[in-house]
């Protein structure tokens, strides 16, 4: 499967009558966006704004970060399964508005809803204060239970995406890649001399507000299987959670899985990276050992030398993240394993709720209790009202001059567990 | 600026008074500086003066510890100094904790800044590097001229409240404390390149060196339920309607003890979650799928229990760390053995 990613650099968007793309410039057209966001019964009210890198500009709470991509040839189209047919994506040709993101936001749906800012110590903390941001605030209906309010939001963000996307269907991109996995006894014969490595992705699935689709498919109901790496690229993978800001996995994160990106530099030189093992994380303790069980016997039939196991949330995932370690190295198989901290605010505490002595090759994202004192922005899209309530904030953590003192936890992709970040933490 | 006032901490050996024959040397505050204290001083040049020095025997200490401990506070305490600096002790494991120890009170009770140096292996850094700066040094005193260096340098910079650096930059022993750097590659490339590594059988270093966990044995069983007094405790975020303690929704600070002796039945009118590691709305509309107040009430009344307690403990779990746990934890058990509670149910979510 071979996928070109051409990049159309965006570096500003404007709102104006036409949505159009002119000299790296996204225009768009407001109204147009709000009535696609209002086609759901759920919602009644929205806003669209834009916050650019180095504006004094809070975005919060935020749900969800998605990229604009469209298919320009190759099967399928962005989203499968959700606001596309449900054909296998992941080949032909796709152009990325690069430098946008899409971020949802309204009136808080669980806890778990994150910060952005656009500038400040907070800013190099979290990717997208370095994206031009289209900001969809959404509000509900009123009798709308919060599940339903997060499944519109979702949609709304994905129809979004796809709209603007659409935008750089015929725009020559400013440079182009190209991806290709070819079948499994084809690599191996072709890289006979290369140790053979899979990455094996967990995905969020601890129930209502915690889940991820999978060509549609909500997760937790998957036994886990594989996936070319291309097709995360067109989206095949989808955030739909709430779980804390910092290390869940946007839309945007899984468009650009960096684990992907980063076994494929070395792929046919140092590696035969052969594909992803997709898992979920479950809390039923069946479902836990059905999984791993599962995630060790792929890796083991695909006979790969190694993996990468990426976590996604923290508490009772770093169970399944265990698990996965321990069983896979059973199997006589090399992991390293990227997670995240939960070490207490002063750092001292144990940053993980499950531990293996075979885990013993680990990167870690941060450690994410620790506290940030993110300085008052002039401008605040969304509710700061929610900064105590979101996880990672507390009662009274708001000084009198607007100094918001808040865990990590708070801030968008801050302990990010794919390493989309250079954030980690060492002991002192 | 005035001069910065320094006392110094030695054993009897490096006082010059004897080995092991003197070890029972109790505890003795002279004017001035003794024995290594010349290289310290040497070191800390105009910046700092150490005025006097503190001798004791390391069985003294190791077998009178409160007693010497205390002693010695008074003692220091009447200078006032602004730093304290107890040994190096190399690898001698009696004066390493020693060191440690006095170092420690000296810091914790007086507020004085404190620090020490040791081998690693010295049980006395293992015991109190969460509690001081410990300057890594050589296992013997041939290591005197460099450990010196190191002490007073860093000694200086936390005199001064400047930055500390990592325990490689600023020489001291690792404190088990995690803390926030930013590398220079993000972290998919770092697994990458360290899966390589490992698959070549080549060195690398894990970020994080897995932790042992403690295990608790279970209780015994209770042989008459029908007589036993029942607690609820739960992690699980229930608390009274509208959050009067504001336990977090993450990363608890503290636990709430909340009378239900009055409830037959938790309803979504007296009772809700602050957790926020879950959907809320099904505690929200019946906290009893949480904390089984309900059922244990019908069970009192059977007589398949004996009474439920009439306060429940509550916390959120959800990125609570494990040292607030265990604090909490220890608080509520010593109430609940006075309160003659037999048993505990833990609920989590």
């Amino acid at each position: 499967m071979k996928l070109e990613l051409g990049n159309i650099i965006i570096n500003d968007i404007q709102f104006c009558e036409g949505s159009k793309i002119e000299n790296n410039t996204l225009y768009v057209n407001k109204s147009e966006i709000e009535s696609l966001i209002l086609e759901d019964e759920h919602i009644k009210s929205t806003s669209v704004d834009i916050a650019r890198p180095g504006e004094s500009v809070r975005i919060t709470p935020v749900k969800d970060v998605l990229e604009p991509r469209v298919k320009v040839s190759g099967k399928g189209g962005i989203f499968p399964g959700v606001t596309s047919k449900v054909d296998t994506v992941g080949s032909g040709r796709t152009h990325v508005l690069k430098g946008v993101a899409v971020v949802t936001t309204g009136r808080i749906v669980g806890f778990q809803e994150g910060i952005i800012d656009m500038t400040g110590k907070g800013a190099k903390y979290t990717p997208f204060s370095k994206t031009c941001n289209l900001v969809l605030a959404c509000y509900k209906e009123d009798r709308v239970e919060a599940h339903v309010y997060e499944k519109a939001v979702r949609i709304a963000g994905l129809k979004v995406a796809t709209y603007l996307g659409e935008l750089g269907r015929n725009i020559e991109p400013n440079h182009v890649e190209t991806f290709e996995t070819i079948p499994l006894m084809q690599s191996c014969r072709k890289y006979h001399d290369l140790p053979t490595v899979a990455y094996v992705q967990m995905l969020q699935s601890q129930g209502l507000l915690h889940d991820t689709y999978v060509y549609g498919v909500d997760a937790k109901h998957i036994i886990p299987t594989m996936i070319y790496p291309t097709e995360l690229m067109d989206g095949a993978i989808i955030s739909g959670n709430c779980v804390s800001a910092c290390d869940k996995n946007t839309t945007y994160h899984h468009q650009n899985n960096c684990v992907v990106h980063d076994l494929y530099k070395k792929h046919g030189k140092e590696i035969n990276f052969v594909g992803v093992i997709i898992t979920n994380e479950n809390v039923f303790l069946a479902d836990k050992e059905r999984s791993s069980n599962w995630t060790a016997k792929l890796a083991e039939y695909i006979g790969v030398d190694g993996v990468v196991i990426s976590q996604e949330g923290f508490g009772n995932p770093d169970t399944d993240l265990i698990m996965n370690c321990k069983k896979i190295e059973e199997k006589g198989i090399d992991t390293v394993i990227i997670t995240d901290e939960y070490a207490g605010r002063d750092g001292s505490s144990q940053s993980l709720a499950d531990a293996d002595e075979s885990a013993n090759a680990v990167v870690t994202g941060g450690n994410a209790n620790e506290l940030i004192i993110l300085p008052p922005m002039d401008r605040v899209i969304g509710h700061i009202e929610y900064a105590e309530k979101i996880a990672g904030g507390f009662n009274g953590n708001m000084d009198e001059g607007g100094n918001l003192t808040i865990e990590l936890q708070a801030i968008i992709g801050a302990t990010n567990e794919l390493g989309f970040n250079k954030l980690t933490a060492r002991e002192y | 600026m005035a001069k910065l006032i320094v006392v110094h901490y030695i054993n009897q050996f490096y006082a010059g008074i004897g080995g092991e024959e003197m070890a029972d040397h109790k505890p003795e505050i002279r004017e001035g500086i003794v024995g290594p204290g010349l290289a310290f001083q040497a070191e800390l040049k105009d910046e700092a003066e150490i005025v006097a020095t503190v001798i004791c025997g390391d069985s003294f200490y190791n077998e009178n510890m409160d007693e010497a401990r205390e002693e010695i506070v008074d003692m220091v305490k009447n200078y006032e100094p602004d730093l304290f600096i107890a040994g190096p002790a190399f690898n001698a494991g009696r004066y390493g904790m020693a060191c440690g120890d006095i170092a420690s009170a000296i810091q914790e009770k007086l507020g004085i800044k404190s620090i020490s140096g040791m081998y690693l292996e010295n049980p006395g850094a293992d015991l109190y590097k969460n509690k001081l700066y410990i300057i890594e040094t050589k296992n013997s005193a041939a290591d005197m001229r460099k450990a010196v260096k190191k002490m007073a340098a860093l000694a200086l910079k936390l005199v001064r409240d400047e930055d500390i650096f990592s325990p490689e930059e600023d020489n001291y022993i690792k404190r088990g404390f995690r803390k926030n750097i930013f590398e220079d590659k993000r972290g998919s490339e770092r697994a990458v390149n360290m899966l390589i590594s490992k698959m070549k059988k080549e060195e690398y270093i894990t970020e994080f060196p897995m932790p042992v966990f403690d295990r608790v044995a279970p209780g015994h069983a209770i042989k008459n339920m029908s007589a036993a007094k029942i607690a609820i405790v739960t992690s699980g975020g229930i608390v009274p309607k509208g959050n009067p303690d504001h336990i977090e929704a993450s990363s608890a600070s503290h636990y709430g003890k909340y009378d239900i002796s009055m409830y037959k039945d938790l309803t979504c009118e007296d009772h809700e979650t602050a957790h926020g590691g879950y959907d809320p709305s099904y505690a929200n509309e019946d906290a009893d799928r949480v904390i089984p107040v309900d059922v244990l009430r019908e069970m009192e009344e059977s007589g398949r229990i004996g009474k439920l307690h009439d306060y429940f403990y509550t916390t959120t779990g959800n990125g609570t760390a494990v040292a607030n746990s265990k604090s909490f934890a220890a608080e509520i058990a010593q109430e609940l053995i006075a309160d003659g509670v037999d048993a505990v149910i833990l609920t989590s979510t």
